[in-house]
């Protein structure tokens, strides 16, 4: 089993909170990244396909297919968005990092033809990034 | 099941030394390493805790609680330090990467165990780079014989 894996970046913004909980609480749960006209960062997404090598092309699976798929389900949709208003699913759902990361594993995992979606890695800044692997 | 990753940062000298070898043995093994007066590192620590997205929050865990404990488990005992001389952990053990990096992970397993707020949270690696070229992982298993013995 080889893995492939193609890096992509991304720059949004988002705030995190909870319309369950109270003013206080959230302030205190999310400090700063509570303040509701948000604020932004350049993510790196990268993901990781797994398979084996094709003998006649030497490959896991076409690149190209992989960038053009990751345009089309991710950055088209997330790209210099606000994603608490703008991104469907975020309208019920904190996106947070971990929240995210899993989100774009639901967009990619059933559109990959040719191997198979092994991790995907989301850097929210280069100190701090989540990793989900599907399970 | 999720993992989250944060980054910090320390700088602390050592020496590689087993003062249960001879001196040639010690030179062989750890080359400019042993020298005695020590040399320092830029160590950059990734650690890595798992857990299941809490529905609340969106969140693995309270990284505000994961950088207080790293920075008093971890950042405060090692940062700045002659690891040799001035840490507990490695009085009587050789402070190779591969050991800081198990000294780590056991120092901080316990604090970092979610407890009722984050019941699935748990340690699940450290990362240790002691330069940009070279780097040691631990996840808790068989960690070797950790007893060797360095001149005080």
């Amino acid at each position: 089993m080889i893995y492939v894996t193609r890096r992509a970046e991304f720059s949004a913004s988002h705030y995190y909170h909870n319309p369950d909980l109270s003013p206080e609480e959230n302030r205190r749960l999310f400090g700063k990244c509570n303040n509701p006209h948000g604020h932004g960062h350049n993510y790196t997404l990268e993901v990781t396909v797994a398979g084996e090598v094709d003998p006649t092309t030497g490959m896991v699976m076409d690149l190209k297919e992989l960038k053009k798929l990751l345009e089309a389900e991710v950055l088209e949709q997330m790209d210099h968005k606000f994603l608490n208003e703008e991104v469907a699913v975020f309208s019920t759902k904190i996106p947070t990092t971990e929240n995210i990361a899993v989100e774009i594993w639901k967009m990619l995992e059933p559109k990959l033809r040719l191997g198979k979606l092994h991790r995907i890695r989301l850097y929210e800044t280069p100190d701090l990034y989540v990793e989900y692997l599907g399970d | 099941m999720v993992y989250l990753t944060r980054r910090y940062r320390f700088s602390a000298a050592h020496r590689l030394h087993n003062d249960a070898l001879p001196d040639e043995e010690n030179r062989r093994l750890y080359g400019k390493c042993d020298n005695p007066f020590g040399h320092g590192h830029n160590y950059v620590l990734d650690v890595t805790v798992a857990g299941e997205v809490d529905l609340a929050t969106g969140m693995v865990f309270d990284l505000g609680l994961l950088d207080q404990t790293v920075q008093r488990e971890v950042l405060e005992r090692f940062d700045l330090t002659n690891l040799n001389q001035d840490t507990e952990e490695f009085r009587a053990l050789v402070p190779t990467t591969e050991n800081v990096c198990v000294a780590i992970y056991d120092l901080l397993r316990d604090k970092l165990r979610g407890g009722e707020r984050w019941p699935t949270a748990r340690l699940e690696r450290v990362r240790l780079e002691e330069t940009s070229s070279n780097f040691f992982e631990y996840n808790g298993g068989l960690a070797g014989d950790r007893t060797a013995r360095r001149t005080l």
